[in-house]
């Protein structure tokens, strides 16, 4: 599993230049020859202004490929090859892989920052939330006094609707949501530039949900960074996301647009996804689950990791696997042929005869 | 501040609980104290003076249980813990006076060496798992799992026996005179260097292992990972997020074995014949000296006591959780 292709061509249609650029990304876990490949040469690239949503069941390498390329991956993670390219505003390119420790501890929150799962166990229990906030800029800003620092922490709660005097507050004494929303503060302290959120609403209730969604968008807006939204809620993203990529079993199965997803998903994974949640809006649309269980990292079969559960598996899904590639569809306009997808039914020497099944060529 | 009244107030009915326990057992327990020291005294003790044993210990049986309580509550108010039938008739709280400072200078700096030298290994192991310092761990529990009585006198026969370098017995040169010296601190020091070792030795696995796993379990915390993720310096994040939050188990293990500092250094004690608490408690159980067994068994039950208050507040103060209210 080495990576030696760089050339592997970005999806296009997206908005600005590549912000954060993911090239064949492969992350082991343990160390000895029976490791377990968890991500597969995984390419994808974050576009200035973007909220790009990853997607997909549990324990397919969605988080895994955002410790990965944060470099927060806990051992026994281990990252066997790829590159993590970021451009900062004024266009230098560093590799974040690449960088030495103490690079990598300067860019780090500056670059970008994180939002966690877990809104709950994110916020340290021993500190005050306004010292949590001010720790994160003095790192970055050895000149600045501290009380400079608490005044940034609390108009940093005031921008996330939080009133400033909550800065003395425990992280117990907030509610989960309040929890949150201190973690989203927290992670545009430094002004940066790509924001991935790894689950963030997954524990709070939907009303809180929607709330923090439209803070985010309404964030997003207003400073203008990027957005990583990482999420199992294909309809949730649906709502937030410029450009979806679908996860499956360390690979990345489809990339395209939110809506175009949506509307005309091109992979039959995505379209199981998609008819595994109710949609937020718009008609309604039986729920059918995907049957079959994700397949076990450890033993994957050779092919289509897919082909198990997929109703349009073919001889050749068992066989080979797909390469991310453009669609069947090319020719209906540029959206379509800047989506992605990794399925041999779009390959027309493979599906040939069988052609695109009708739900899949919408 | 309405936590200590609350916590102050449960400390005072405990410490009343066991006053009146220390009070009782010794009137529920068979036998006689005045009889046994009469035996033992074989006779030297005119018969006539009987009586008024009884009344100088307390035993007239003439006044009620709850007068004797009272009475009791009120030689106790005043430091008065009775005389000691061993060392007839030096009171027992001369005697307990006496060998308190001993053991609570020696097993009590031995205890803080021990918890801070093996939380900080610990902190060191368990921020780096997985590298050449876990091998230090079975090394150090290797110490705690033998039995203590058999490496104090390994540790006599290897240190004081054949090499000669400490004295075997003992807490400071008989030849001197107790005084707050150079002299006479540095002889202390030197005598109560191995008995210390030994303690620590067998004592700092506890620490070691607590910490580590402490510290391990609180690394995989999301909060550690935050803390990673915002850049902090590494040091910063093993001290004041990783360490911070591990070592709140270990403030309450070290009250506790605070508390035993008083109570369970016996052994040690006997192993090195040191003139602590514990040697004495011996010397109480091994004569049937009821008054001094009692006073031994009150200040180890407030020592405990005291421990527990300080570690009740100092965990407070490490964990805004342990402040709540309601």
């Amino acid at each position: 599993m080495t990576a030696s292709t760089l050339d592997v061509p970005a999806p296009t249609g997206a908005v600005g230049e590549p912000v954060l650029e993911i090239e064949n990304l492969s992350v082991d876990y343990g160390y000895v020859d029976d490791a377990t490949h968890v991500l597969r040469d995984v390419s994808l690239t974050l576009h200035r202004g973007e909220v790009l949503g990853l997607a997909g069941e549990s324990g397919c390498g969605k988080s895994t490929l955002a410790y990965a390329a944060t470099r927060l991956l806990p051992p026994p993670g281990l990252i066997t090859s790829g590159s993590v390219h970021f451009t900062d505003r004024d266009g230098r390119r560093t590799d974040v892989l690449r960088q030495s420790d103490a690079e990598l501890r300067a860019s780090r929150w500056r670059d970008t920052a994180i939002v966690f799962q877990g809104a709950m166990n994110s916020l340290n229990p021993v500190y005050r939330v306004g010292r949590q906030i001010a720790d994160g800029i003095l790192a970055h800003r050895p000149g600045m006094r501290r009380r400079e620092a608490w005044d940034q922490a609390a108009s940093l709660l005031e921008m996330v609707g939080i009133n400033a005097d909550r800065l003395r507050d425990f992280p117990h004494q907030l509610s989960g949501g309040m929890r949150q929303r201190v973690m989203i503060a927290m992670a545009l302290a430094l002004d940066p530039q790509v924001l991935i959120m790894d689950e963030p609403t997954t524990a709070l209730d939907v009303v809180m949900q929607r709330q923090i969604v439209e803070e985010i968008a309404d964030l997003r807006q207003r400073l203008g960074f990027s957005v990583v939204f990482i999420t199992h809620d294909v309809s949730l993203l649906i709502e937030i996301a410029d450009r979806i990529a679908i996860m499956y079993a360390g690979d990345i199965v489809e990339d395209a647009g939110a809506e175009e997803i949506y509307r005309r998903p091109r992979h039959p994974y995505s379209s199981a996804l998609l008819h595994s949640f109710p949609p937020l809006r718009g008609e309604r649309r039986e729920l059918t689950g995907i049957p079959g269980a994700p397949p076990d990292m450890h033993r994957l079969p050779p092919g289509c990791p897919f082909a198990p559960r997929c109703a349009h598996a073919m001889d050749v899904c068992r066989e080979v696997r797909p390469g991310l590639t453009a669609t069947a569809l090319g020719d209906r306009g540029a959206q379509e042929a800047a989506r992605r997808v990794a399925c041999h039914l779009h390959d027309p020497a493979s599906a040939g005869a069988h052609g695109l099944p009708p739900d899949l060529s919408r | 501040m309405r936590f200590a009244v609350r916590r102050t107030i449960f400390y005072l009915i405990t410490a009343w609980a066991a006053v009146t326990i220390n009070f009782l057992i010794p009137r529920l327990m068979p036998g006689d104290p005045v009889t046994a020291l009469m035996g033992r005294m074989q006779g030297r003790i005119d018969s006539n003076a009987e009586e008024s044993i009884r009344v100088l210990f307390g035993l007239d049986t003439s006044s009620s249980i709850w007068q004797q309580y009272v009475d009791y509550w009120g030689l106790l108010l005043r430091g008065d813990l009775g005389l000691s039938f061993t060392f007839f008739p030096t009171p027992v709280a001369e005697i307990v006076q006496q060998a308190l400072p001993w053991t609570i200078g020696l097993v009590g700096i031995a205890t803080i060496i021990a918890f801070v030298l093996g939380t900080s290994i610990g902190v060191a192991i368990g921020w780096r798992r997985g590298t050449w310092a876990d091998a230090l761990l079975p090394i150090t529990t290797f110490f705690s799992a033998v039995p203590y009585f058999w490496l104090g006198l390994i540790a006599i026969t290897v240190f004081s026996v054949t090499l000669g370098w400490f004295p075997s017995s003992g807490s400071y040169d008989r030849g001197m005179v107790p005084a707050w010296s150079w002299e006479f601190v540095g002889s202390v020091i030197y005598y109560g260097f191995l008995p210390a070792l030994t303690v620590v030795l067998s004592s700092i696995a506890g620490w070691i292992l607590g910490m580590r796993n402490m510290v391990v379990t609180v690394s995989s915390e999301d909060y550690v990972t935050v803390a990673h993720a915002k850049g902090l310096p590494e040091r910063t994040v093993m001290v004041g997020y990783a360490a911070r939050n591990a070592i709140l188990p270990q403030v309450s293990n070290f009250a506790l074995s605070l508390g035993f500092v008083v109570g369970g250094t016996l052994i040690m004690e006997m192993v090195f014949s040191y003139q602590g608490i514990g040697y004495t408690l011996f010397q109480a159980v091994n004569t049937q000296d009821y008054p001094l067994m009692q006073g031994c068994f009150l200040v180890i039950t407030l020592a405990v006591l005291g421990a527990n208050i300080i570690a009740d507040f100092v965990y407070a103060a490490l964990d805004p959780r342990a402040r709540q209210e309601g």
